[in-house]
């Protein structure tokens, strides 16, 4: 290690910068949020009288109640679509596999907010499967009355999450683990029972965690249901109508905090201990059989109506933002490009900013990431860890805590030149986003950075390179894979985030797409042109998720051929 | 409990993946209590057999008996054989008891009846302390017992071991093969271990059966194997051999074997003429100064070293004869110079100890 510590200077200010940048725009602004919750408004001591307000507040009670109802409702919607369709892809050749894996970029290409608005005008009381209900069997059913509206959008946007996490437990289970089960007499639904589930558990609780996690913290899909008494609505309402000294914005915030981190944790204790993952050479995953016809049929038809109902959001935005008038009919009167010429005449703005805003996010996000990572992993500095879980505690911080913190800590910080303080200058967003989407880049860029052996650094070191070419020629063009995957998801995840945004846009003109969205899909005038506004950003996301698909495909193909070229010449 | 219900019987099994074709018409009797061994090469079908005889694996054609029953058609947990797995395949979740106790619950055993027996089977491979361990907290000889103890608890007809050794290091492989070797002696079952190592496979086993190819190249006991192998791929995978090819020709009253370089070696009169290559040990060459006297049957040739190799317990020497090489092993005593490459020297070997085979 000795080694290791000479020559790090360059290292060292690079990781002080980024615990600078950590301290000032993740740390402080959360800390001042927890501190603001616990203090007297008028003596300026500690109270937890606050808290006692909040819980004497029946509205707030109710909130409190919805909020863990909609999330655990959720993770419930989430697994009953997942289970099976993780089944089908690890238990049997089945070609809808590829589909069912498809489906995992739902959740990143169109948040659910998005598509809210319509799934109201397909299952609300007065949408087109109602419609169709009643006029066929006289009945209706309210999916979308105030709390199923949430679920329902959430559970199908979020399920992806658990779907992922499923099966790839159940596909690193050996197979000698079942077959060793089997040869010891068990099979069938015991075999399932006391092996197979057991060993996919840790996968399933992560993926159930992230969807409580994201579904407890979530502020758009409510909003634009008009569900307000929930948790984040509140903290929004109560901040944007009262202002930011009411103390119940705070309370509430803490509650979302420790909720995010109580979902973590319970995750982190399902998988600490239990990798799992345990595929041996001649393992490779369960057992798969090819299905007989009749239950190919099933599964098909299972996976087919999933399928329309996952895709139903992207379905009823588009016929929003074609559509003419849309009320009390099964489809839209008539169909016209007006929304979209209204919108490239008139919401422009929306999009470049959100370009702008995401693009300069993304970028931060990938040089924070990437001098975290080496930091990390590459140099002994002390305290090093530090980098990395901050980075990473990101995830535990609702858009709305960060938002709330940000006007808390800078509404009286004057950026000068600008003239106006930097809660309201527009890169405080771009500073969100940065600080929002961290994780994913640092998540891809630190799997980027362990897959560079470290000898290919010691070999250009001993070549005479010093630390910082080293990382310039041997170490980032290495990482490039994975550095150019990171941009693309914190960018793609950036572009349709709202609720830190929504939070911090002070003039209508700074305010990027996912803000100008929410604003016109406020009227009922306003849905059609929100509608394409929405249908722009999916393109937009929807690319740039392509795009890192390509990338990550685009390595492995060439480390294929690379493989069968080296095969061939040693043959 | 060696009785004839421990018996396997394998019949013209053939089984393919797809349109590969892996084994290829196996025919094999295995007696009750008999410490088996399949050795080959890797993709030789060796644990593709053991594993069928499990019931893993597509169905194949041929039948498949244990004792008098044919298992062919039956689902693996039917069979009431034992497998010990590569990777061991110890259940993380489980705890050490809990893993053994598996089949013994799936045997539905009275509850009362499967703490003693668990017991037994921990306390029969020393390790009833570690029972409350998860297997992750184990080594891998402690794993590889666990395993063990997993199997033999049940007392399934039969036990399979598919290369239970590879993943331990090469002092405790050397530990574990002696205490499975007591362990089957110990039960008396009868038991199949798949090796790619012939020194495992010798060491272990009672009889073993070569593969190559999906083919069983020859079956009997290890020294059998070793001395008198019946081709040309059993004599190499069984340690080094020199291989002289040439031809069998009438000489005055006999037969001999002439090699492509004039080298004559006597055979038995009745050895078919035809062309045939002889195989003999580096072992069995012994180097001698000239002029030294040797008998009658053994044959002397003029030679030179072409290269050397320390080998520790021996040396290995490369030795050119009229244009052939050949590897000559000499023991190694303290002290002893190597010869020098270049330096002439005469090459020895007695004339029974030269297989001729023919393919």
């Amino acid at each position: 290690m000795a080694a290791q510590s000479r020559g790090q200077w360059g290292a060292a200010g690079a990781g002080l910068a980024v615990l600078i940048l950590l301290l000032a725009f993740l740390v402080i602004p959360v800390a001042k949020v927890v501190y603001v919750a616990f203090v007297d408004v008028n003596t300026g001591g500690f109270t937890l009288l606050n808290f006692v307000d909040f819980f004497r507040t029946s509205l707030f009670r109710e909130s409190f109640v919805n909020s863990l109802y909609v999330a655990g409702m959720s993770v419930v919607f989430a697994s009953i679509i997942s289970m099976p369709l993780a089944y089908f892809t690890t238990r049997f050749n089945f070609a809808g596999a590829a589909l069912i894996q498809t489906l995992g970029v739902i959740p990143l290409i169109m948040p659910p907010f998005v598509g809210a608005v319509a799934m109201q005008m397909l299952f609300g009381a007065n949408g087109s499967v109602n419609l169709l209900l009643d006029e066929w069997f006289g009945f209706t059913i309210p999916f979308m009355e105030g709390l199923n509206g949430v679920i329902l959008v959430e559970s199908i946007h979020y399920f992806p999450f658990i779907l992922i996490n499923l099966s790839a437990s159940l596909n690193n289970i050996d197979r000698a683990m079942e077959e060793s089960a089997q040869n010891l007499g068990a099979h069938g639904f015991r075999l399932f029972r006391r092996i197979v589930f057991p060993l996919a558990m840790p996968g399933f609780a992560a993926g159930a965690a992230l969807v409580f996690l994201k579904v407890f913290d979530d502020l758009g899909t409510p909003l634009l249901l008009n569900v307000n008494n929930m948790l984040a609505p509140q903290a929004y309402l109560r901040i944007s109508s009262i202002g930011i000294t009411d103390p119940m914005g705070y309370v509430i915030s803490v509650i979302l905090v420790a909720f995010s981190l109580l979902s973590l944790w319970t995750s982190y204790l399902a998988t600490r201990g239990r990798d799992y993952a345990s595929v041996q050479k001649g393992g490779g995953g369960l057992m798969r059989r090819d299905l007989r016809p009749w239950e190919k049929v099933g599964a098909w038809a299972l996976i087919l109506f999933i399928l329309a109902l996952v895709l139903s959001p992207h379905f009823g935005l588009l016929l929003l933002s074609f559509g003419t008038i849309w009320s009390f009919s099964v489809l839209p009167d008539g169909f016209t490009l007006a929304h979209y010429r209204e919108v490239f005449s008139t919401a422009l703005p929306y999009i470049t900013n959100t370009l702008l805003y995401a693009g300069l996010a993304a970028l931060f996000d990938v040089i924070v990431a990437t001098a975290i990572a080496y930091v990390v992993w590459r140099t002994d500095l002390p305290g090093r860890k530090v980098l990395d879980y901050l980075g990473t505690a990101a995830v535990a911080v609702p858009g709305v805590v960060l938002g709330i913190g940000y006007l808390r800590t800078f509404h009286d910080l004057n950026v000068p030149i600008v003239g106006k303080p930097l809660a309201s200058w527009w890169v405080i967003i771009v500073i969100a986003l940065m600080i929002r989407r961290l994780p994913y880049a640092l998540r891809a860029c630190t799997a980027a950075l362990q897959q560079v052996s470290v000898s290919l650094e010691e070999a250009a070191q001993n070549l005479g390179a010093g630390r910082f070419d080293t990382v310039r020629r041997i170490v980032v063009p290495l990482m490039a894979g994975g550095i150019a995957a990171g941009f693309v998801t914190s960018f793609a995840t950036a572009a349709v985030e709202l609720s830190a945004t929504i939070m911090l846009v002070s003039a209508e003109s700074d305010a990027p797409l996912s803000y100008g969205i929410y604003v016109y899909m406020q009227t009922a005038a306003g849905r059609g042109p929100g509608a394409a506004l929405g249908v722009l950003a999916v393109i937009i996301v929807g690319i740039a998720t392509w795009m890192s698909h390509r990338f990550v495909e685009r390595t492995r193909a060439t480390a294929e051929a690379d493989r069968k070229l080296a095969a061939a010449a040693g043959a | 409990m060696n009785d004839r219900s421990q018996r396997i019987l394998i019949e013209n099994l053939h089984l393919s993946f797809g349109d590969t074709h892996v084994l290829k018409g196996i025919d094999l009797e295995i007696a009750p209590g008999e410490f088996f061994a399949f050795l080959g090469p890797s993709g030789s079908g060796k644990s593709t057999l053991l594993r069928a005889i499990a019931g893993f694996g597509p169905l194949p054609e041929g039948r498949i008996l244990i004792g008098d029953e044919d298992v062919t058609r039956q689902p693996p947990w039917a069979r009431n054989v034992g497998m010990v797995f590569q990777s061991y395949a110890l259940w993380p979740h489980m705890t050490v008891w809990k893993n053994v106790a598996f089949g013994l619950e799936e045997r539905r055993v009275p509850k009362a009846e499967i703490t003693p027996r668990v017991e037994r089977a921990l306390d029969m491979v020393g390790l009833l302390e570690l029972a409350d361990r998860r297997p992750s907290q184990l080594s891998g000889g402690q794993q590889q017992r666990v395993a063990l103890a997993r199997t033999i608890v049940v007392e399934p007809r039969v036990l399979l071991l598919d290369e239970p050794l590879s993943n331990l290091d090469a002092n405790l492989r050397i530990q574990m093969r002696r205490e499975l070797r007591s362990l089957q002696r110990k039960l008396g079952i009868t038991t199949i271990f798949v090796t790619h190592d012939q020194e495992e496979a010798n060491t272990t086993s009672d009889r073993m059966a070569v593969l190559d190819q999906g083919v069983i190249q020859q079956v009997g006991t290890p020294m059998e194997l070793y001395d008198n192998p019946t081709n040309l791929f059993v004599a190499g995978f069984l340690g080094s051999a020199n291989r002289l090819p040439g031809r069998i020709v009438t000489e005055g009253a006999g037969r001999v074997f002439r090699a492509e370089n004039d080298i004559v070696i006597p055979v038995a009169a009745d050895e078919p003429e035809g062309e045939a290559t002889a195989i003999f040990r580096p072992q069995n060459v012994h180097l001698k100064a000239q002029g030294e006297k040797t008998d009658e049957s053994t044959i002397c040739l003029p030679g030179r070293i072409a290269h050397s190799e320390f080998l520790g317990s021996l040396i290995r020497y490369g030795v050119d004869l009229a244009g052939t090489e050949i590897l000559v092993d000499e023991p190694h005593q303290a002290g002893q110079p190597v010869l020098p490459e270049g330096a002439d020297v005469t090459a020895c070997l007695s004339a029974d100890q030269v297989r001729i085979l023919r393919e």
